[in-house]
């Protein structure tokens, strides 16, 4: 019966809208991914230039306001990927006629930000404490545990890069001198990644 | 089980109303109207009816000064809404037979 099957579809569609947050482009992945590849460029000049990208301890061969030029340089690749995400977010959801502000996306955002804002204020802790070395692994594994987090009220496929950045983010707790390398990897090859994907699969 | 087609879910409205309940514990008159494209008047009608079955419940609070409604979907209406979908489920596998 045609009806019935209409009206399955029907639930099936309302719910999904209803509850997960669908406005996530495609190119906002792979242009984040573009900022942490930068980003990533301008820490290794200030680290580690003219030395390949990978070797000891940071904070012993580094004076103190490099590791805090490096901080700023994340802390700018966050602040321009979440706006640029923001701006093409508003973009999508214009064009299919959803808020941008629904129970959904409000529901999204606090999953993937409470755990990233707690992993952030963990990371000023242990540049106090002289751990900076540390950093990017937790990065990786808190934006991992937030992306984790949010998959429900999203695209599932997201759960994928989750998993792909907890596994590096533990690499880099074992291996903290190729962290500069493993969140390039992170946060910049994976997003690219990601969002190509992503791009070609819904928005193309 | 065989299901039971309910009546209240006859008119599409209150069908897509249930269904977005059963997605999430709670939604907002605004967000409703939104999702549902539907006007105030017709909106407050449907969630009134719903809400006469005991299917939902209304909370009703306020943000900052702005009140704001939220409903939930009830057991009694989380069960109707599940034989109803039993019903229909029935009835496509019947017709494949």
């Amino acid at each position: 019966m045609k009806k019935a099957q209409d009206e399955l579809a029907e639930i099936k569609s309302i719910m999904e809208r209803s509850s997960r947050f669908l406005s996530l482009s495609g190119l906002s992945g792979i242009l984040a991914g573009v900022y942490a590849l930068i980003g990533s460029g301008i820490a290794y000049s200030l680290i580690y230039y003219p030395n390949p990208p990978y070797g000891k301890d940071i904070s012993l061969t580094n004076p103190e306001y490099v590791i805090s030029n490096v901080m700023i340089t994340g802390l700018s690749v966050l602040l321009l990927s979440v706006f640029t995400t923001w701006l093409l977010s508003r973009k999508k959801s214009k064009k299919t006629k959803v808020s941008l502000w629904s129970p959904a996306s409000r529901r999204f955002m606090r999953a993937l930000f409470i755990p990233v804002i707690i992993g952030g204020l963990l990371c000023i802790g242990l540049y106090a404490q002289g751990q900076e070395h540390l950093v990017a692994a937790i990065t990786l594994i808190f934006y991992g545990l937030g992306l984790f987090n949010a998959s429900n009220f999203t695209l599932n496929e997201i759960k994928y890069l989750s998993y792909c950045q907890l596994v590096l983010g533990l690499i880099a707790t074992f291996f903290p001198e190729y962290g500069l390398v493993l969140w390039a990897m992170g946060f910049g090859v994976l997003h690219i990644i990601y969002g190509a994907i992503m791009y070609v699969k819904y928005d193309g | 089980m065989k299901g039971k087609y309910d009546k209240a879910f006859e008119n599409v409205i209150r069908l897509r109303i249930m269904s977005i309940l059963m997605a999430n514990e709670e939604f907002d008159f605004n967000s409703f109207k939104e999702l549902l494209d539907v006007t105030d008047g017709n909106l407050a009608t449907h969630l009134k009816q719903l809400e006469k079955n005991d299917f939902i419940e209304v909370k009703k609070s306020f943000v900052g000064r702005k009140p704001l409604t939220t409903y939930a979907a009830t057991e009694e209406g989380k069960k109707a809404f599940q034989f109803h979908l039993t019903f229909l489920e029935n009835l496509i596998k019947e017709n494949k037979s």
